[in-house]
């Protein structure tokens, strides 16, 4: 009869931290299953933002349907080129945060570092052209809802187009400062020497994001500066 | 198994390395198409095509094109797993869902004005009432 009891092998003794390499966490197999984790939370979180900015951008459709006089005169007031420089700094920013993920995997500390400032500069530059065009805007009185005091004009309800100017500008310009948060913490992760040619991780996400952000720029422009 | 596997891997890290000595040419080509087309863009929002339609379609044609490479190149969707691009696309689709909704109902509604309109547009243009009778006086 007791010849029937299956005998359990004894487990090898399991410890709270086996041996795993710096940057990959304890739950994840391999540095790619982590990477793709990592990436597939991205995306769905860039897909929430995608949706956050469409529903300004549908209610935007909507109302230039309704009032597409007044923000065809509205839209005048806007500076073309200035719109054209800020969308010029925002793709060069974009290029310089794609090299910094690619010196971080190529293990280039020194030039992930320069990449990663050129990357904040432009950012920064691309929020002092916004503050002109804002303070602009404030001393004309072209501003959001009941806020609203230009004098002047032949068509009413400008002040539509103004409050979804502001409000799409506004919440991308805070996406701007979130970026240059988030690639500041990147930049002292890099200046660390944290990434490796396995480990990458965090730039590659705030790169994403970076992206992102441009992308929508690539959208705002063209609806809010050129369209007639 | 393991020796296929091994000349796998090899072939799968050349390529890796080949993709990294490559990246940075691309990066500035894809940078360089960006610049023309965003130039391209502002030069076409001067011109007057007879109608304001085709303007937003042009505009919004190039927007989709500098858009779709920026996802394709600098967010890496060329060469990443399928699944983050179906996320990306899914959105848009939604995005889509969403507009289409909204439009076929603003167009099959009357007229929508912000609540806090100081002045009704009854008042500015009367000739655009329509000529129904008020509802106090039906009968």
């Amino acid at each position: 009869m007791s010849d029937t009891i299956a005998v359990i092998p004894k487990e090898p003794e399991v410890t709270e931290h086996h041996d795993h390499p710096e940057g990959l966490q304890h739950h994840f197999a391999t540095f790619e299953q982590q990477m793709d984790a990592s990436k597939i939370g991205m995306w769905l979180f860039l897909a929430t933002e995608i949706l956050l900015f469409g529903g300004l951008f549908v209610g935007f459709g909507l109302m230039q349907s309704k009032h597409l006089e007044a923000f065809v005169l509205a839209h005048h007031h806007l500076d073309k080129n200035l719109g054209f420089l800020n969308t010029v700094v925002l793709l060069v920013s974009s290029f310089t945060m794609v090299m910094a993920v690619h010196c971080a995997k190529t293990e280039q500390r020194r030039k992930t570092l320069v990449y990663l400032l050129c990357t904040l500069a432009c950012a920064a530059i691309f929020l002092c052209v916004k503050y002109f065009e804002y303070s602009h805007k404030f001393h004309e009185g072209l501003l959001p809802g009941h806020f609203y005091s230009h004098k002047g004009d032949t068509v009413p309800d400008q002040f539509v187009f103004f409050s979804f100017y502001f409000m799409m500008t506004g919440l991308h310009g805070f996406h701007i400062l979130g970026g240059m948060v988030a690639i500041t913490w990147v930049f002292l992760k890099a200046k660390a020497g944290q990434f490796n040619r396995e480990y990458y991780t965090p730039i590659d996400m705030v790169g994403l994001y970076w992206h992102l952000v441009d992308l929508i720029w690539i959208y705002l422009f063209p609806l809010l500066y050129l369209i007639s | 198994m393991s020796a296929h596997t091994d000349i796998h891997a090899t072939a799968h890290a050349h390529a890796h390395d080949d993709h990294d000595a490559k990246a940075p040419r691309t990066y500035i080509l894809v940078l360089l198409a960006l610049l023309c087309l965003t130039f391209i863009t502002v030069s076409a929002s001067y011109i007057q095509w007879g109608s304001g339609m085709i303007n937003v379609i042009v505009a919004l044609t190039i927007a989709t094109i500098k858009a779709s490479l920026v996802a394709l190149f600098f967010m890496h969707l060329l060469h990443d797993r399928a699944m983050n691009g179906i996320i990306l696309i899914a959105s848009f689709v939604f995005l889509g869902i969403f507009l289409i909704s909204c439009y076929t109902d603003a167009v099959t509604r009357d007229d929508i004005q912000p609540a806090n309109l100081k002045v009704k547009p009854a008042a500015v243009a009367p000739s655009k009432v329509p000529a129904a009778t008020p509802p106090g006086e039906h009968h």
